[in-house]
């Protein structure tokens, strides 16, 4: 296709060069051409979707339309969509067509984005591998024997091999970013609040964020724009007025200062990451921006307050999965025990039982306050280590993954393996702060990504740094 | 906090799974890394901190206690594995 961007896409809409039709077919035979190896989607909407492109170009033939009308894209299968079915990467949801669309669903809607389809997952965004998806396992565009990251795997490879110019994603821990670094795109979890939850399926609720995954930063500064503020029915949704997400994207970085937290670059770190790290904070000086070293003394403690979280998080919320009012029910229940057992062990995969179990553990009684209640208290130590940080700093940045996408099978017989992928990222879920990841190098022909860490509702400056980064070098151009 | 193994058995019952009897050796001994992980938050003091259970410190939201939503229960029926007569139908619970 001639153009990649959602910018490039606007301004051709804008100018007539092309329809949203156009786009549209043509995003839909990439997917049809790509797909049967990728595995990225689960589900391809093209009426719908093709629907909803002919409503757009009727926006802009009568010049009713935003930047986004009539722009393809896709929808992590997490986030409800009224009348298409929400697997969330689960046997249990296979067949649950939901009766609304999520919030941020509605909101890119609104903004005349064409919805082409729902994107594989790890099954209920448990999983950094997307290995864990009752679907199958997602394919690494780059290269073909590794996973492409998780859980928001299917939309960073339908991204990253150009099917789509921008995909929702979701990140409890990291899921948003640590994709986005191994599929070499962009991605970013905004402040907790800042995305409606609502409509978009609970893993860990007091984590859990939506986001937009890009080639550029500019194309996530348009599509946050889209998706964030304020929703009443989400009741962690922050009341805050809407946003130019894309206000800072030309302004230089001249003085602006980028801290390094030192324990980004310890131990477990692979070196050549490292490296190219450490060339991206170059050229982030090079731009005019001062490197300040900073300390964040309690890291080494989120994985472990991470997995008490979020697993007691998940067993509550997963409770609601009992075969009575939607989802999987076992056949032939021979009482109500019977039903709710057996729906939960057939509808559920291995992982997503293991993360019950722990939280089911750490919530029971006489051990909810050594457990859950510390995790608690470890989460404000955490939470005060990046606000001293972030007083020293305007934005942090370091790796987004401690390696490179590994080989499929590596690390899937190995759960506390696969936790260590999020090292870097479930610290900034704890906290509730924005963070992204964006293209800074290669390994062995595989991407590396920089994480940048910003204030509480500081997504403008993240987006700058992106932004101006993403001016100097080619990374993100770059494509498998 | 103890780090003794949790009987995997009783935790399921809880949650209302069934680990087939083959699995619970590998659920057990995920379980038993998985909070020695854990473990490593106990080297910390914490006594004089508070938890913090929202990124924000934000406390519940509240709304005016008015009707918002309208009727949706024929949609939520319809996702349902059994119905009859506007009820979710599940199996006999009393004999």
């Amino acid at each position: 296709m001639e153009y990649t961007t959602i910018a490039q896409m606007s301004a051709a809409l804008a100018a007539g060069t092309v329809s949203s039709v156009e786009l549209t077919r043509a995003v839909l035979d990439r997917i049809g051409q790509l797909n049967p190896e990728l595995n990225a989607f689960i589900t391809v909407t093209p009426e719908q979707a093709l629907a909803a492109a002919h409503d757009a170009d009727r926006q802009i033939a009568i010049g009713k339309h935003g930047k986004l009308t009539g722009i393809p894209y896709a929808n992590k299968d997490i986030f409800c969509t009224q009348g298409v079915r929400t697997t969330c990467g689960s046997r249990m949801l296979e067949n649950f067509i939901a009766p609304y669309d999520a919030g941020a669903v509605e909101r890119l809607g609104t903004a005349g984005m064409v919805a082409v389809g729902k994107t594989n997952m790890d099954e209920f965004a448990m999983g950094s591998s997307n290995e864990t998806s009752y679907y199958g396992a997602v394919l690494n565009p780059w290269d073909k024997g590794c996973v492409p990251g998780g859980s928001s795997g299917g939309s960073a490879a339908a991204v990253a091999a150009r099917m789509v110019p921008m995909a929702t994603g979701t990140d409890t821990g990291g899921s948003i970013r640590q994709p986005a670094a191994f599929c070499g795109i962009s991605g970013l979890k905004p402040t907790y609040g800042r995305v409606s939850r609502y409509g978009m399926i609970a893993y860990a609720s007091s984590l859990d964020q939506g986001g937009p995954m890009a080639l550029t930063a500019e194309d996530l500064a348009l599509t946050l724009g889209a998706m964030a503020g304020h929703d009443g029915r989400d009741s962690t949704s922050v009341t805050r007025d809407a946003e130019d997400f894309t206000r800072l994207l030309d302004t230089s970085l001249a003085g602006l200062k980028v801290g390094v937290p030192k324990e980004f670059f310890a131990a477990g770190l692979d070196a050549e990451v490292g490296e190219a790290i450490e060339s991206a904070i170059g050229v982030l000086e090079r731009l005019g921006a001062r490197r300040v070293e900073v300390s964040l003394p309690n890291m080494s403690l989120a994985i472990p307050a991470y997995y008490v979280i979020a697993p007691a998080e998940c067993s509550s919320n997963l409770a609601r999965y009992d075969g009575v009012r939607y989802g999987y029910r076992c056949s032939d229940p021979v009482d109500l025990q019977d039903m709710y057992v057996r729906s939960r062990s057939e509808g559920f995969g291995n992982e997503v039982k293991r993360r019950i179990l722990v939280g089911t553990f750490a919530l029971s009684h006489g051990y909810y306050d050594a457990y859950y209640g510390q995790a608690q208290r470890i989460r404000r130590l955490i939470s005060r280590d990046f606000a001293n940080a972030l007083a020293q700093a305007d934005v942090l940045v370091g790796p987004t993954t401690p390696s490179t996408a590994f080989r499929i099978g590596a690390k899937s017989s190995d759960p506390i393996e696969m936790y260590l992928c999020d090292v870097y990222t479930t610290a900034v879920n704890l906290a509730g702060l924005p963070g992204a990841s964006i293209p800074a190098g290669f390994d062995n022909g595989l991407p590396v990504g920089m994480q940048l860490i910003g204030k509480a509702f500081d997504e403008a400056t993240i987006l700058q740094v992106a932004h101006q980064f993403q001016q100097a070098t080619d990374w993100h151009q770059r494509a498998p | 906090m103890d780090n003794s193994s949790p009987d995997i058995e009783a935790i399921a019952r809880l949650a209302r799974l069934a680990i087939d009897p083959n699995d619970v050796p590998q659920y057990q001994d995920a379980m038993q890394r998985i909070l020695a992980l854990v473990a490593q938050m106990n080297a910390v003091d914490t006594a004089q901190i508070a938890p913090m259970g929202n990124p924000h410190d934000l406390g519940a939201a509240l709304r005016a206690d008015a009707v918002s939503e309208r009727d949706n229960s024929a949609a939520f029926l319809a996702l349902a594995p059994a119905t009859e007569n506007n009820l979710f139908l599940v199996p006999k619970v009393i004999e």
